[in-house]
């Protein structure tokens, strides 16, 4: 090789190599991100919401609402998705970040949060500011935000999981819905309204990938099916008849009376599917009823709502709230508890309820939502079973079988974040056609195992 | 450590033959000057240091701790368990080999049709700038969006462009993304990276020179003994400058895989940058993935080094040395 070329190929490499480092200076830098802080009277927090309706509801409204009687505090609202919103979240608490002021989490991340002081003990602002009026608050939501009676996050809105169907569509047919439908029933109804010509699925259940995602409904299911992730031991059971059972048929039901493309579908997809006209039942979060059955929606007034569908339980939905709590490393708090008591205050709803439609305000936080006429004419077909479905879950033991950690949808240990998303990857990808249930779950079980070992 | 170093007023290296009339005391005259004159690039090269090298130090740090943030408390020196946990996570063999599948494809596929699109440019038509900047287009378009435009209004099962386009032809609501994920990432990577491979190879087109091309036609060569023997050759340098970049920027893809499949279903579209991401951002093991950043850049600067290697082999017997 004359001396050119070996000069040549040498820059080369050294190119190769500074590219190289580069990577590895990005990759390493991810935890910096600074928030501007102002020391001045007037003050911005920044707000992270998740991508919901009732999210975007509170962002119209915030400027009207909020900043004109708080003219020194400015709200800056940072929307993501479910799974970025977390992994956005998690980062910068852990780290101690301080982007955000206030974050929306939930009661999965609570107790682990409180116990490492990465969000702040709110009961005393809470208890002193009277107009609050924190027993307003719907107790089991307030419970599961709740870490030895010490509240760290308020609930924007609460929810627990039911049957939403759409009463039209089953009339036409001649098929009534049960009172209490189990989930055999329901499959065969799925199986009656399922129609290829029309593009009509006979219902609509979440596939995309997350553990907030495609795991909420399947975990319900896995536990009234007599499933459980592990036993009282910590020995992971994600191969146990009863929990490949439940998805067995959970995957089957998708791929032959759900809708197209199950895996890229999660609360979003589902109530836009709804009211295209796209499915005909929609098993899902309980505040699904106040975006597809509120004014405007296309399908608004034709909806039916059963409890969460049973096999071996007598209840089976889940128990989730978003919440709002601040973060320990913010520089803001009083102007943010400030925020925080005003977003889930009653005047909001009020506020809310007057200019979108009481159908559209944030359900399930507070008990004086479900005594106002105005929610009760409004909601009339959703309020009801709405408030019984989160009166009704056990949290401590929702399956048959006592568990060792606290959750419905959700196994309540940081591990689960990950674990979780590893699992549900593996049930999108049997969902898609990809693999079997089967292999799907040999592998979920070899997860579980390795994290079940670190609790032995 | 001092102690070996060589005290800095000890005699360097014998003058060289050419400067031995000079007195040792002008030698060290000059070393001094040297020395002052290469003073102001100092600050340079130390921020150089800073800014490449002590990030790297510091991953090399992390990848010895078990440091998990969201166990706080339980942060340790763990020394080497780190990278075993890599070399036997089989998670992280399918992402390399994932990584080597949406590089190597995306790459060799739009230098393909890069090279079709910068023949037919080449040619004078009418509205030539016009077509150019067309087909330049995808490259200008942010990847982010690129993605969302390619997951939601083209490949959409309900409501998609492709769906909609192939319905007379009795494919209904084929769910694209998770039925063919390897090939939707290619397809959309390939799409996004020929327009720059047409850029390289249509520069390379250019710099022809006309005179040697009319020669060959004078001497009887027919169009494809043209292209094959006198504009292939010449592209070579171009072509090898296209993948080498190609195959850099590639291996790092992300915003395609993060925003249209998330890496599924299950593993199928995971590389290594989206593997990275989950575990620093999911499971919050800062320890793990920065032992993995580390070990891809071990692998990258070997391959990097192996592959250019071996085109300058290729090419150095092609007679190609004294144009470069």
């Amino acid at each position: 090789m004359s001396g050119r070329s070996a000069s040549r190929s040498r820059s080369r490499y050294l190119i190769g190599a500074s590219v190289a480092a580069a990577a590895v200076v990005l990759s390493a830098c991810g935890g910096s991100s600074g928030g501007g802080q102002s020391t001045s009277a007037n003050q911005t927090i920044t707000v992270a919401v998740v991508n919901n309706p009732q999210m975007s509801d509170i962002q119209k409204l915030t400027a009207d609402g909020f900043e004109k009687s708080h003219p020194n505090i400015h709200v800056k609202y940072v929307t993501l998705d479910e799974n970025t919103l977390r992994d956005q979240v998690t980062k910068d608490v852990a780290a101690g970040g301080g982007q955000f002021d206030v974050v929306m989490i939930g009661p999965y991340e609570v107790p682990t949060w409180a116990q490492n002081k990465w969000i702040v003990d709110l009961s005393s602002d809470a208890s002193k500011d009277t107009a609050y009026d924190v027993n307003d608050l719907i107790k089991p939501i307030r419970d599961s935000l709740s870490v030895k009676g010490k509240l760290y996050a308020v609930p924007f809105y609460g929810e627990s999981s039911f049957l939403m169907y759409r009463k039209d569509l089953l009339q036409a047919k001649g098929i009534t819905m049960p009172a209490k439908p189990t989930w055999d029933q329901v499959a065969q109804i799925a199986g009656q309204l399922n129609d290829p010509a029309t593009g009509m699925a006979g219902i609509c259940l979440r596939g995309k990938t997350g553990w907030g995602e495609n795991l909420a409904p399947l975990d319900t299911v896995v536990n009234t099916f007599g499933g459980q992730w592990y036993d009282m031991d910590w020995n992971a059971h994600l191969t146990d008849p009863a929990f490949k059972d439940a998805v067995n048929f959970y995957v089957n039901l998708v791929k032959t009376d759900g809708e197209k493309g199950a895996g890229n579908f999660s609360f979003n997809e589902c109530a836009n599917a709804m009211q295209q006209n796209k499915a005909a039942m929609w098993y899902d979060a309980t505040v699904g009823a106040s975006v597809i059955d509120a004014p405007g929606s296309p399908i608004a007034g034709k909806l039916g709502y059963a409890p969460a569908p049973v096999k071996d339980t007598a209840n089976a939905g889940w128990l989730w709230s978003w919440a709002l709590s601040i973060e320990g490393a913010s520089k803001h708090q009083a102007a943010a508890w400030t925020y925080m008591s005003w977003a889930t205050s009653k005047q909001y709803i009020d506020y809310a309820g007057s200019k979108l439609g009481w159908a559209a305000v944030p359900p399930g936080s507070r008990y004086s939502t479900y005594s106002n006429p105005n929610y009760q004419k409004a909601a009339a077909s959703f309020a009801k079973p709405t408030l019984d479905e989160i009166n009704s879950v056990n949290v401590k033991q929702p399956g048959t079988k006592p568990q060792p950690y606290v959750g419905v949808q959700y196994v309540g240990i940081p591990e689960f974040e990950d674990l979780g998303t590893r699992v549900s990857q593996e049930i999108t990808s049997a969902i898609a056609g990809q693999q079997s249930v089967d292999s799907a779950l040999n592998k979920a079980q070899g997860y579980a195992e390795t994290v079940g070992k670190t609790y032995q | 450590m001092a102690t070996i170093t060589a005290p800095s007023g000890a005699p360097g290296p014998p003058a060289p033959a050419s400067a031995a009339h000079l007195t040792a005391a002008e030698v060290a005259r000059n070393k001094k000057r040297n020395r002052i004159r290469r003073l102001p690039l100092l600050p340079a090269l130390i921020f150089t240091v800073v800014v490449t090298q002590v990030p790297f130090l510091l991953t090399i740090w992390y990848s010895l701790q078990s440091w998990n943030l969201l166990h706080p408390t339980t942060k340790h020196f763990a020394g080497l368990d780190n990278y075993k946990t890599i070399f036997t996570d089989p998670l992280f063999r399918t992402a390399l080999l994932n990584t080597l599948i949406l590089t190597l494809a995306p790459v060799l596929l739009s230098m393909l049709f890069g090279l079709c699109i910068a023949l037919l440019l080449d040619r004078k038509v009418l509205g030539r700038g016009f077509l150019r900047t067309l087909v330049v287009s995808p490259f200008l378009v942010m990847p982010a969006a690129a993605a969302l435009v390619w997951k939601f209004t083209l490949l959409d099962t309900q409501f998609g462009i492709v769906n909609w386009v192939l319905s007379p032809f009795g494919v209904h609501h084929v769910d694209w993304i998770n039925s063919y994920p390897k090939a939707t990432i290619i397809t959309v990577l390939t799409w996004q990276w020929t327009p720059f491979m047409v850029l390289i190879l249509l520069a390379g087109l250019q710099s022809q020179p006309g005179d040697v091309l009319e020669a060959a036609r004078v001497d009887g060569a027919n169009s494809w003994q043209i292209f094959r023997f006198m504009t292939l050759p010449h592209l070579r340098q171009y072509m090898e400058l296209g993948i080498v970049l190609g195959s850099i920027y590639l291996v790092q893809a992300f915003d395609a895989i993060f925003m249209i499949t998330s890496g599924g279903p299950g593993q199928k579209t995971t590389n290594i940058p989206y593997y990275l991401y989950e575990v620093a951002f999911r499971s919050f093991d800062i320890g793990r993935a920065s032992a993995m950043g580390v070990v891809v850049v071990v692998l990258t600067i070997l391959i990097a080094t192996f592959a250019l290697r071996t085109i300058s082999g290729l090419f150095s017997d092609e007679g190609m040395e004294g144009r470069l």
